[in-house]
C-alpha cells in the first residue's frame, strides 16, 4: 500500500515540471530509437547475406582447373589441363561427396521472334539441381537422357523469359541459341543476386553435352569449365576438401611436391566471411548507438542530481512527517525509472518507424525483432536504475534536520 | 498532573564540528520531563540552543551524548527508519516557514503523513478533509499554498501535523511570519488542542505574549536550561 502510493509522488513531480521531463525524456527517446534501428539494419544486412548463403546451397567446393607453371611464371586459371566430366564423375564417388556436377559455361546470344538477349549460358546435369537447391517455377528439369542425348532443350531464368519473352509462357516455346533452336522446358524459380553481384536469374541452363557439342566447342573433348560439388556436412567439409585434392593430382599425375594444378574454392567459407562482416557491422552500429543511450542516461543523473539538490527542502519536510529512507529512495528511482522506460517505448517506436523509412527511402533491408525492442528496453531501464540510484540515493541519506535547514 | 513522563530527557548534549575544527557544544547536559497534556513554551535568544533542542526531541536530530526517552522508549537505539516512523505516528511539526510543499495543494498537504502511514487514498483524502473542516478551511482544499493567505497555509500546516493523531505537536516559532491578530486565531488552535483533545505541545517563541498562552515555561541560556517553571506564577 505505501510503497504502491510513493510512486504516485514521483509521477505528480515529473508532471509539475513537464519541459524538464520531456527534455530529460528525449536523451533516452534518441538513445533508444538509435539502438532498435540500427540493429534492424545492422541484422537487415545480415538476413542478405544469410539469404545468399542459402541461395547457393549449403557445403559447396567450386573445382577449378588451374594455373600452368611454366618456367617459373603462372598463366592463370585455365591456362592448365581443363577438368572433364569424368573428374566430376569420380569426385562423385568419394565417400563425403554427395553431390558432384560438372558444368560449362559461355556467353551467348538469344533470338527469339524479334527479341534479342546477351547472357550466360551454363551447360550441366540434373545433378546440379541437387546442390544448389534451386527450384523450377513452370515446366520441368531436362533428364539424364537429354544429356545423353544432347538434346537442344533449355531452363531460362526469370530476367531471360522478360526479355525474350515479355509476359508469354515460355515453357514449350522455341528460341535460338547461337541461332541453334531451342526448346525452352522450364523457367526458373528467382534466386537473386549471388555473394559476387552476378544475378543468377539472368542466366539459361541446358545439358552439359550440348553446351559441349553444339555451343561451346571445346580442344579437348569431354572438357568442361568447373565443377560443383557438395560435401555431406559442415564437419565432412575438411575431409572432402582433402580427398577432392588427393584424387585430382592423381588423377592429373602431380608428382609429390609438385604444385596442384588446379583450385578447390570453399565456397561456404567466402559466404561466411561475408556472414562475419555483417555480424561485425551489425555489432558495431549496435554499440555506436548504445553510446548515445549512455549519454542519455548521464543526462537523466545529471538532471536527477539537480531536482534532488532543488528539493532538499522538501525531502526534510517529507522525512520530518514520517518518510522513511526507502520511501524517498523509490520516489526518486520511480522518477528516473518512469523517465527512461516511457522514453523507452518512444524511442523503440521511433526506432521501428526509422528503420521502415530507411527501408522504404534507402531501399536497405531492415529486420526489427521483438528481442532487439526488448533488448534496448531492458538497456533502458537498467541505464535508468543504474543513473537514478545515485541521485535517489543521495535524497535518502540526507539528514532530516540539514535538509529541513536548506535554503 | 501526574503520571509517566512522555518526555524524559537525562545529560543530554549536542556538539557540532569534527576532525580539524574545534568543536562547538551548542547543548550542555540537559535535564527535562515533560509529562501527556503539558503545553511548555520554549524561550531563549538566537543561538542559546532551543531549536537543536527542539530538532532532537522530534527526532529530526541525535543527540551527541546523554539520553532521550520518548514514552519510555530510548530514542537514541533506534535506526533512521525507526525513527521515521515514531516522527509519522507521535509527532507534529509546526514551521515558522509553514513548509508546506509547494506544488501540491491544501488537501494533498494535509494527506501526505497519511500516505507515509501506510493508510489507502480513499481514507487520506476523506480524513484530510476533515481536518480542514475543523480548520476552517473547508472551501480552499484545492487551492496551491501560493493561493493562501500565512494564516490559512499555517492552519494548513496545522490539519497536517494533526492528521497521524499525533501525541506531540511541536511547534518552533509559528507564528513568526504572521501578524498580531492571525497569531492569536493560530495560538486559539493549540491552546483548543491541547486543552480539549490533550496533545502535548511544545512551543518555541521569542515573544513573551505568545509564550502567555502555554502553561510551562522554559528559558535556554548558551546552551542550557536557565529557567523551569509556570508561565503565570501564583
Amino acid at each position: 500500500m505505501r510503497l504502491a502510493a510513493v510512486p504516485s509522488e514521483s509521477w505528480r513531480a515529473m508532471a509539475l515540471n513537464p519541459l524538464r521531463t520531456g527534455l530529460t525524456m528525449l536523451g533516452m527517446v534518441i538513445g533508444v530509437a538509435a539502438v532498435v534501428a540500427m540493429l534492424a539494419i545492422g541484422q537487415g544486412a545480415q538476413a542478405v547475406v544469410n539469404q545468399q548463403i542459402a541461395s547457393m546451397g549449403s557445403n559447396l567446393f567450386l573445382i577449378l582447373p588451374g594455373a600452368a607453371t611454366s618456367g617459373g611464371m603462372r598463366m592463370g586459371i585455365g591456362t592448365a589441363l581443363p577438368l572433364t566430366a569424368a573428374d566430376a564423375q569420380a569426385i562423385g564417388e568419394l565417400p563425403t561427396v554427395t553431390a558432384s556436377a560438372p558444368m560449362t559455361s559461355g556467353t551467348a546470344q538469344l533470338i527469339h521472334a524479334s527479341n534479342n538477349w546477351s547472357t550466360l549460358v551454363y551447360g550441366i546435369t540434373p545433378e546440379f539441381w541437387a546442390a544448389r537447391d534451386w527450384k523450377i517455377d513452370s515446366g520441368e528439369m531436362f533428364s539424364e537422357t537429354d544429356v545423353r542425348s544432347a538434346a537442344r532443350v533449355a531452363l531460362i531464368g526469370r530476367v531471360v523469359a522478360e526479355n525474350l519473352f515479355g509476359n508469354a509462357d515460355p515453357v514449350g516455346e522455341t528460341m535460338r541459341i547461337r541461332n541453334i533452336p531451342f526448346t525452352v522446358v522450364g523457367v526458373l524459380a528467382p534466386k537473386g543476386q549471388s555473394l559476387d553481384g552476378r544475378d543468377q536469374d539472368d542466366t539459361v541452363h541446358v545439358p552439359l553435352t550440348t553446351a559441349q557439342r553444339r555451343l561451346f566447342g571445346m580442344q579437348i573433348p569431354g572438357a568442361i569449365r568447373f565443377i560443383i560439388a557438395q560435401s555431406a556436412s559442415l564437419e565432412t567439409m575438411d575431409t572432402t576438401e582433402e580427398e577432392i585434392k588427393r584424387l585430382l593430382r592423381q588423377r592429373r599425375r602431380i608428382p609429390p611436391g609438385g604444385e596442384d594444378d588446379f583450385t578447390v574454392r570453399n565456397l561456404t567459407a567466402t559466404a561466411e566471411a561475408a556472414a562475419i562482416s555483417a555480424r561485425a557491422m551489425s555489432f558495431m552500429l549496435g554499440a555506436i548507438a548504445s553510446v548515445s543511450l549512455l549519454v542519455g542516461g548521464i543526462g537523466i543523473m545529471n538532471i536527477m542530481l539537480v531536482s534532488v539538490t532543488e528539493r532538499t527542502r522538501e525531502i526534510g519536510v517529507r522525512m520530518a512527517i514520517g518518510a522513511r529512507r526507502r520511501d524517498i529512495l523509490v520516489q526518486f528511482l520511480t522518477e528516473a525509472l518512469t523517465i527512461c522506460i516511457l522514453g523507452g517505448a518512444i524511442g523503440a517506436a521511433l526506432g521501428v518507424g526509422g528503420a521502415w523509412l530507411a527501408a522504404e527511402l534507402a531501399d536497405m533491408q531492415v529486420v526489427v525483432t521483438v528481442a532487439a525492442i526488448l533488448l534496448s528496453f531492458g538497456f533502458a531501464a537498467a541505464v535508468g536504475l543504474f543513473f537514478g540510484f545515485y541521485p535517489a540515493h543521495k535524497a535518502a541519506r540526507l539528514r532530516p534536520v540539514e535538509a529541513l535547514r536548506y535554503e | 498532573m501526574s503520571g509517566a513522563s512522555l518526555i524524559r530527557v537525562e545529560g543530554l548534549a549536542k556538539r557540532y564540528g569534527n576532525g580539524g575544527e574545534p568543536e562547538v557544544e551548542v547543548l550542555h547536559d540537559i535535564r527535562l520531563e515533560i509529562r501527556p497534556g503539558e503545553f511548555v513554551a520554549v524561550m531563549g535568544q538566537s543561538g542559546s540552543g532551543k531549536s537543536t533542542f527542539m530538532n532532537i526531541l522530534g527526532c529530526l536530530d541525535t543527540p551527541s551524548a546523554g539520553h532521550y526517552y520518548f514514552d519510555g522508549r530510548d530514542a537514541g537505539g533506534l535506526a533512521p527508519d525507526e525513527l521515521a516512523a515514531l516522527r509519522n505516528a507521535s509527532f507534529g511539526f509546526v514551521f515558522q516557514g509553514f513548509n508546506l510543499l509547494r506544488r501540491v495543494n491544501a488537501l494533498d498537504n494535509v494527506a501526505l503523513p497519511l500516505l507515509y502511514a501506510g493508510i489507502g487514498k480513499g481514507e487520506r483524502r476523506a480524513r484530510a478533509r476533515r481536518l480542514l473542516e475543523e480548520m476552517g478551511l473547508a472551501t480552499h482544499a484545492h487551492h496551491l499554498p501560493n493561493q493562501l493567505s500565512g494564516g490559512q497555509q499555517q492552519r494548513v500546516a496545522i490539519a497536517r501535523a494533526l492528521a497521524n493523531h499525533p501525541r506531540v505537536i511541536l511547534a518552533d516559532e509559528p507564528t513568526g511570519n504572521l501578524d498580531t491578530q492571525t497569531s492569536q486565531e493560530v495560538m486559539g488552535i493549540f491552546q483548543r488542542l491541547n486543552r480539549e483533545q490533550g496533545i502535548t505541545l511544545i512551543l518555541v517563541t521569542h515573544e513573551a505574549e505568545i509564550a502567555g498562552y502555554a502553561s510551562r515555561l522554559v528559558r535556554f541560556l548558551d546552551g542550557r536550561i536557565v529557567h523551569d517553571g509556570p508561565v503565570h506564577p501564583q
